[in-house]
């Protein structure tokens, strides 16, 4: 099997959605001649023309609400925001407008809004954001969060076929340092299945986006010290899957909760909610969340490497919770 | 001339064109030593638009600049160590390290920060000038956007409040072809962007933003409209990007003889010629003020290279006031 | 749903509509007999023909009608469900504008735009359900006034943040240039929107795009209670137009045959790829802004003013004096109303509310899609 990089996944998904279905089209910022910020989209504009690789004006508003319209029409448009943090400045359109048009009189919005988000690479306030719970918290929105590589070209081939608007959150930092054997052959990855990480037995760790990644690497540290993490990749927040979510709860009967995001209305919350609800019989210890502090994220290093969680916090964390 | 310059102010104008070259020369080096974080994002070409329009300004004016403006920030005082330390993320920066690149401002210099969103600071920079009217102060407020940034919500919404209000507000845009990598004719239909400000029933001026006199003096005019009560001014300052986006970009997409014929109205070379020219500038004082410069830029380099990184429990410093 | 449909059987389908001469009569009402989507020539004579005329003076009778109908008699009694946002005054830009679609263009109204869902073949009966919540309106008691639409006949409906359905258009009208049927978009916005970024950057989108979308803006003098110079500082807004790079103009908005001109010629410059043109029609809400409101902070005078230049006379008179109408001919034309709207009303009253558990279906489309079994089987 081909090994790609998580945005090369990406550009794949993206360029075998697009020769599948003639009514996928992609518009952004500097997405077409440029190839995009990050060069996802590079090589799209030779392949598939002008008509489908669209550079807009910097206009946000415009284009998410271009993109609704185009829905409408029986079109699949991918949006590309050049950083998610701006994806603020079409927030109306998304919130509004996408989300509620099937519930209020019926049409499917079927598009995709794709971009970096994330820190860890000294990006400051306005080019590191994790702000997918503004979007969880809007009905009628999917929300995807991939962590491999395999699974970025599988979810954003099954965020552009689905029905729905569909928020896709990649991860800047994992962009060119995470690779996987990807199959050339057709797939999906179904939107709201969470994926066992790692199999484990003391801790459940549930989590997200890059931090799968951190989990699994303190999960390795601490075998070590034969303390045994599951690792739970929920692959999507909305819908999310609290099954998979339960069952591990159930298996480990200790959790930890663990996002990139901040504190006080994080993902997190919600599944400490659902676990106290539904699993709280299964509970040998607190449930406990590692999260970013509330505060915007810094830029310089040191304060960026503080605000982040990492490997070690989390193993620390795991440390007290095993022997509690 | 409307307004005559003193000899002093000429080499005022002239010592902030060269320091603001001088400062993005030194981050490009810095850049390329590894020792910046982030990326840099230079100014050269423009640096008329932003010296000319702030050098204009009174004291209790207030600017709010765009991540080209630089010289700007320069001219309300900021020294030079400021933006080397905010682009190498040191805690004696302005910001401590929070923001990054000219992502700083303070109050009591006139400076509101620039933020990545583009336009957003036009709205903002009519409040200042709300709050002036309501306090009855004589201030204007100040903002630049590029030609990208006429597209945005906040232009549009900001301009057009200001003008209903008849708000002490000037927004300079500085048409430098290119956003990003979109040229200006991908940006709008109508590229003379001077049109707008009748869109809005507003004072427009279209000048050559690489003439610093003309940028000083065209600002001097929006002001005085300002201060009159005759409600803001939309300036279309024509200049030119002459490096690509940031540092890592080749701006490959730019053709060749754009650049070319741009380098030929260089902003600082011709501004030397006419001083020259003028008889206002002699190659002795010329020679002390790049000693200045020499000695700031040498000095301020020094301190910000000493300057630690913050310490990493300072990012969990409060966030409210 | 088998119960709903039988109770509809009174309403006449819409194809038999179609079919069905030349009189006026409530199962026919809101699609007159030659169809609402009559081709227009892109180099035909200015002036509508005697036909369209009689249509166009039928569509603002008949929003007249009916939004009198909703806000003066159903508000009062207390039987709509929200507010009531009405046209009263500035009907003739949704008649002028619409009545000139083909199928395959596409309309987005404001609010005060009632005669654009009627042109696009909604019926009265779905208009009155939706205005009283009802579980068999268009919206399923989801949405309150004319937020619904209909994709298939090309009408896209607000949504309260207005100036929204400015990038849509923008959005339809891409997808109609890149098929290449010359079909076009039309929008229409208030002037209070145009202070909102949407349509600023949908605007300059569409100029830079080349897009088949016609702006228009139905300016009427008040944003709730906000006056025009409290809201932009230029006399016409047409001027915009030229500053994005596309035609502007500013017309009399209470003059059905110059917005069906100023449209005309808009729309003949969309259809061949000669981009967008943004529209001013100066009209009145003769209104407050909503049921509610008593619009006190409009001078009295002012109404009276706009009332010498109503929309409706000003059609009536000239068919009159042109002979192409006989008084006769508009008391039946009345009279087909009012029983139209007695018919609409009453079916709306007896027509039962919503499930409340019903709330919680059809937020995501999919493969077991809620709204599938519901959507326009009317």
């Amino acid at each position: 099997m081909p090994v790609l990089t998580h945005l090369e996944a990406i550009r794949q998904g993206l360029w075998e959605e697009m020769e599948r279905d003639p009514s996928v089209f992609l518009i952004g910022e500097d997405i077409a001649a440029y190839g995009g910020a990050f060069k996802v989209t590079q090589g799209l504009l030779e392949k598939f023309g002008a008509d489908r690789v669209i550079d807009a004006p910097i206009s946000e508003s415009a284009i998410v609400g271009a993109a609704v319209g185009a829905a409408l029409m029986g079109m699949r448009p991918v949006v590309e925001m050049q950083f998610m943090d701006f994806i603020a400045c079409g927030f109306d359109q998304i919130v509004n407008m996408a989300a509620k048009i099937h519930y209020r009189w019926g049409p499917a919005v079927p598009m995709v809004i794709r971009g970096p988000s994330g820190a860890g690479v000294h990006g400051g306030p306005y080019h590191s954001q994790s702000n997918e719970m503004w979007f969880v918290h809007t009905p009628g929105l999917k929300v995807v969060v991939p962590a491999t590589a395999y699974d970025a070209k599988g979810l954003i081939k099954a965020a552009i076929r689905d029905e729905n608007p569909v928020i896709f959150y990649e991860h800047k930092f994992l962009y060119r340092r995470i690779k996987d054997e990807t199959p050339e052959e057709d797939y999906v990855v179904p939107i709201g299945k969470a994926r066992i990480a790692r199999e484990g037995t003391d801790i459940s760790v549930i989590t997200y986006g890059a931090m799968v990644w951190t989990a699994l690497e303190a999960a390795q540290e601490l075998e070590k010290e034969r303390i045994s993490l599951e690792v739970i990749d929920l692959r999507s927040l909305l819908p999310y899957d609290e099954e998979a979510v339960l069952e591990s709860v159930r298996k480990c009967n200790k959790v930890m909760l663990l996002h990139e995001d901040t504190r006080i209305g994080g993902f997190a919350g919600e599944l400490a909610a659902v676990i106290a609800e539904k699993a709280f019989e299964d509970l040998d210890g607190p449930v406990v969340r590692i999260t970013a502090p509330d505060t915007p994220v810094p830029f310089s290093p040191p304060l960026e490497e503080y605000f982040l969680p990492n490997a070690r916090k989390v193993a620390e964390a795991a440390r007290r919770l095993a022997v509690y | 001339m409307a307004e005559k310059l003193t000899r002093a102010q000429y080499h005022d104008l002239y010592y902030y064109l060269r320091l603001n070259r001088r400062v993005d020369e030194q981050l490009t080096s810095l850049y390329r030593q590894g020792k910046v974080v982030g990326g840099v994002y230079s100014s050269l070409g423009q640096e008329a638009t932003a010296v000319g329009s702030a050098y204009a300004l009174g004291p209790d004016d207030f600017l709010g600049g765009m991540i080209r403006d630089v010289g700007a920030m320069l001219v309300r005082g900021f020294p030079p160590r400021d933006v080397f330390l905010q682009y190498m993320a040191r805690r004696d920066g302005p910001t401590g390290g929070r923001d990054a690149n000219n992502h700083f401002g303070d109050l009591k210099r006139g400076v509101m920060a620039p933020v990545s969103m583009l336009g957003e600071l036009v709205p903002l920079l009519a409040g200042v000038g709300l709050a002036a009217r309501i306090r009855r102060e004589r201030r204007v407020g100040l903002t630049y956007v590029g030609d990208g940034a006429t597209s945005t919500t906040p232009f549009h919404e900001g301009l057009n409040f200001a003008a209903v209000l008849k708000l002490p507000l000037i927004v300079i845009v500085e048409n430098n072809g290119w956003a990003y990598s979109t040229p200006v004719e991908r940006q709008m239909a109508n590229t003379k962007i001077v049109d707008r400000a009748r869109a809005y029933g507003i004072a427009g001026e279209a000048i050559d933003g690489n003439d610093v006199l003309e940028v000083y003096e065209a600002t001097r005019r929006a002001m005085q409209r300002g201060y009159n009560g005759d409600g803001p001014t939309l300036i279309e300052a024509e200049t030119m990007r002459m490096k690509g986006h940031a540092e890592h970009d080749d701006a490959r997409y730019v053709p060749k003889e754009m650049l070319e014929t741009w380098r030929e109205r260089d902003p600082i070379v011709n501004y030397e010629k006419f001083l020259t020219k003028e008889k206002l500038l002699t190659s002795d004082e010329k020679a002390v003020i790049e000693a200045r410069l020499d000695k700031v830029i040498r000095e301020d380099v020094e301190f910000a290279e000493r300057s630690p990184f913050p310490a990493p429990e300072e990012a969990a410093q409060p966030v409210w006031a | 749903m088998k119960a709903s449909k039988d109770k509809r059987t009174t309403e006449k389908p819409l194809t038999g509509a179609r079919r069905n001469g030349g009189s006026f009569n409530p199962g026919s009402i809101a699609r007159p007999p030659d169809g609402p989507m009559t081709p227009l020539s892109n180099r035909g004579t200015a002036q509508p023909d005697s036909r369209t005329l009689e249509r166009m003076l039928y569509y603002l009778k008949l929003t007249r009608e009916a939004e009198y109908r909703i806000e003066r008699v159903l508000y009062r009694q207390g039987k709509i469900v929200g507010g009531v946002y009405v046209g009263r005054g500035q009907e003739a830009m949704a008649v002028g504008a619409t009545i000139q679609l083909r199928e395959g263009d596409v309309t987005f109204p404001s609010h005060r735009d009632f005669a654009a869902w009627l042109i696009r073949g909604f019926t009265l009966r779905q208009i009155f359900l939706n205005w009283l919540g009802r579980g068999d309106g268009p919206s399923r008691g989801r949405e309150n006034t004319g937020h619904f639409g209909d994709v298939k006949r090309g009408l896209i409906p607000i949504i309260s943040p207005l100036g929204d359905t400015c990038p849509l258009a923008c959005g339809t009208a891409l997808v109609q240039k890149q098929r290449g049927q010359g079909h076009v978009t039309l929008v229409h916005f208030g002037e209070g929107t145009t202070s909102r970024g949407d349509v600023h950057e949908a605007m300059n989108m569409a100029a830079v795009w080349k897009l088949p979308v016609i702006f228009i803006c139905n300016n009427n003098a008040y944003a709730y209670s906000t006056p025009t110079e409290r809201q932009y500082a230029v006399k016409d807004l047409s001027v915009r137009g030229p500053a994005y790079g596309m035609p502007g103009v500013t017309i009399d908005g209470n003059d059905v045959l110059a917005v069906y001109e100023a449209v005309r010629r808009a729309i003949a410059r969309a259809r061949v790829g000669n981009g967008p043109t943004f529209i001013e029609c100066k009209t009145f809400r003769m209104t407050g802004h909503s049921a509610h409101d008593g619009a006190e902070y409009v001078p009295k005078r002012q109404f009276e003013v706009w009332a010498q230049k109503d929309p409706v006379a000003r059609l009536e008179k000239l068919l009159f004096a042109k002979k192409l109408l006989t008084p006769k001919a508009v008391r039946e034309m009345e009279e087909a109303i009012a029983e139209a709207l007695d018919d609409a009303a009453a079916f709306a009253e007896s027509s039962a509310l919503p499930e409340g558990a019903e709330a919680t279906e059809g937020v995501y489309c999919g493969p077991k899609c809620w709204w599938q079994s519901r959507l326009h089987d009317d």
